[in-house]
């Protein structure tokens, strides 16, 4: 009974996150327009990289496409430096206070508005650019996938929120002991972009590198889901990546969870 | 209940001076100094009553309300309300106590106050027939009929204030936390956020806890003070009593027609002369040495008066004293 009512609260967080980030119609426009014209010049980019040599890709041009068109689809996933600014300033304004007085675990209050915010973002501005992917010429559009890979891809594309919202939850807990982590804050969100596969796909990276990088954190954040909808992640691999993603996911969430509770432990609200 | 023993808390504050050059050597050595917050700070209060917790800035008060709210762990001492530990039980405890911090908001800016409080329903998790009653209870004795739809940010410092009263109070809290909740409030405001406290703690009994500089609210409002001072508790006794103890002394103005020699006895002292054939006359009486009754016979023997006055100390007079006699 006490379960169930518990997370009831959070559900109720989560709900309203979600319901004020389906609010914001301008931004969401403004949004797809970017993610429209980011992937198209991306696109075009890489037509001229493969028209010199081909051969020297490790995937196909179509299956490139593919992953240029997922990846702006669900951007407000993927993108660690999209960081909620409400926590900080809770931190630095002293207004923490206020926080502390309600009668909630504040990880995963936090946790869940966080995960809430992105897949709001995402669920408001994926279907356009999605549909627009898929009425595109070949070789430029998006490829559906068979069933069992969608399946997958969707399991991953969630598994891969929770990592990135445990992720910038630790950036969040750093705030109590830094005050101001925008050094920070660059820092780790240019890193997990890079090491994501947000900025190049893994599989372009030299092969011993991408055997460390699957084992670190970042490869699960975009790398796993978008290799596994284009299928250049399958059997055992796909194993292994979404293995990786639930490890780092449990290793992340127990971690933010125990320093958050020592965080709170010396916290302390100035003033007022 | 709330039992508090041998709270202690210290704080760590760098300090440098001013310029290029103290910058620089702060690079290599910093300057700490160990404050202490709460130094031994002990004391009991029942449930049902209404206590000002009250010193000058820096004195320990918003860090006794904080430990008490679960917000500061301390560095030792035990703190038991309605016996759980705040900072080690916090969730159970924060779903028993409402706090307001009157320089903080805890309203959603950009959304109708209402949708801020149907969170902090959810959040409590408050029945729904129980937030129904103390909603219309609360929209009633605070007025918000009209604020209520509207977004927190648009309210002005008194329309906030009210509605941050409210938040706080959704969840029938047993004990109540104010710090400072009439700061920057214009009189009337105040008066209405005083009259609220004075109407909640008698009938619903519950326990509250007030920290103010606005002596006014103390006078209106507690029945006890807490006088705290760099930390310690330096004294813990109902009002009345208080200013009876510390000052024997009265201000008496009197109003007469005609100015005349009086003898004045011993303890009664004139301190100002207003007028120029007649007008008001300010003594200073220690009314342990001279009985107001007696003055005012003798007054009358000597003058026409027609008015006379006697003042109290202030409130702000009697705990300037007490700053200076601790020292503080």
């Amino acid at each position: 009974m006490e379960k169930t009512n518990a997370l009831g609260q959070y559900l109720t967080l989560f709900r309203i996150r979600f319901i004020a980030g389906l609010q914001y119609r301008a931004a969401a426009l403004a949004g797809i327009m970017t993610q429209f014209a980011w992937g198209g010049m991306t696109v075009l980019l890489y037509r001229a990289f493969y028209q010199s040599d081909p051969a020297a890709f490790p995937q196909s041009f179509e299956a490139m496409c593919s992953y240029i068109w997922i990846q702006q689809a669900f951007l407000a996933i993927f993108m660690v430096w999209g960081l909620d600014p409400e926590p900080f300033e809770l931190i630095k304004s002293g207004n923490i206070a206020y926080e502390l007085c309600r009668p909630v675990n504040i990880y995963w209050m936090w946790f869940v508005k966080s995960a809430a915010t992105r897949l709001a973002k995402a669920v408001l501005r994926c279907m356009p650019i999605l549909i627009f992917a898929l009425l595109l010429p070949r070789p430029y559009r998006l490829v559906l996938p068979d069933g069992g890979r969608l399946v997958l891809f969707i399991v991953s594309l969630l598994l891969a929120l929770i990592n990135i919202v445990a992720f910038t939850l630790l950036i969040y807990i750093s705030t109590f002991y830094t005050l101001d982590s925008t050094g920070l804050r660059s820092l780790m969100s240019t890193l997990a972009e890079f090491l994501s596969g947000g900025l190049i796909p893994l599989p372009f990276f030299p092969e011993s590198f991408q055997k460390v990088l699957s084992l670190f954190p970042f490869a699960g954040m975009e790398n796993t889901p978008l290799q596994l909808y284009n299928g250049t992640m399958a059997g055992m691999d796909a194993a292994f990546g979404i293995g990786m993603q639930v490890l780092w996911a449990g290793i992340m969430i127990g971690t933010g969870a125990v320093w958050m509770r020592s965080a709170l432990k010396n916290v302390v609200a100035q003033g007022g | 209940m709330i039992e508090v023993e041998h709270l202690c808390k210290t704080f760590t504050v760098s300090r440098r001076d001013a310029g290029m050059k103290q910058a620089l050597g702060a690079l290599f050595r910093r300057e700490k100094e160990t404050i202490r917050a709460l130094d031994d700070v002990s004391f009991r209060i029942e449930d049902g009553e209404m206590v000002g917790y009250i010193g000058p800035n820096g004195a320990g008060k918003s860090s006794t309300i904080k430990v008490m709210s679960g917000i500061l762990t301390p560095d030792s001492g035990n703190c038991r309300i309605n016996g759980l530990v705040p900072w080690k039980q916090r969730k159970e405890h924060v779903s028993r106590i409402g706090v307001v911090f009157g320089s903080r908001s805890q309203l959603w800016w950009d959304i109708p106050v209402t949708d801020s409080f149907a969170l902090l329903r959810d959040i409590y998790r408050i029945p729904d027939d129980v937030y129904h009653k103390n909603l219309s209870r609360l929209t009633e004795m605070l007025s918000l009929q009209q604020i209520l739809r509207t977004p927190a940010r648009q309210l002005s410092l008194g329309q906030r204030m009210r509605c941050e009263i409210a938040a706080s109070l959704l969840h029938d809290p047993a004990v109540l936390f104010l710090d400072e909740p009439t700061i920057g409030l214009d009189a009337v405001s105040k008066l209405a956020v005083r009259d609220f406290i004075r109407q909640l703690n008698r009938e619903k009994a519950t326990t509250i806890i007030l920290t103010t500089h606005d002596m006014q609210d103390i006078e209106a409002l507690a029945g006890r003070i807490i006088l705290i001072g760099k930390g310690k508790i330096l004294m813990d006794g109902d009002t009345g009593q208080l200013s009876r103890q510390l000052s024997p002394s009265r201000t008496v103005r009197v109003s007469v027609r005609r100015f005349a020699d009086i003898p004045l006895p011993q303890g009664v002292q004139l301190i100002e002369k207003r007028g120029e054939e007649g007008g008001q006359l300010i003594f200073s009486v220690d009314t342990e040495k001279v009985p107001i009754p007696q003055l005012i016979s003798l007054l009358s023997a000597h003058l026409e008066m027609y008015d006379l006055s006697v003042e109290n100390v202030s409130m702000d007079e009697l705990v300037l004293s007490l700053y200076r006699k601790y020292q503080i």
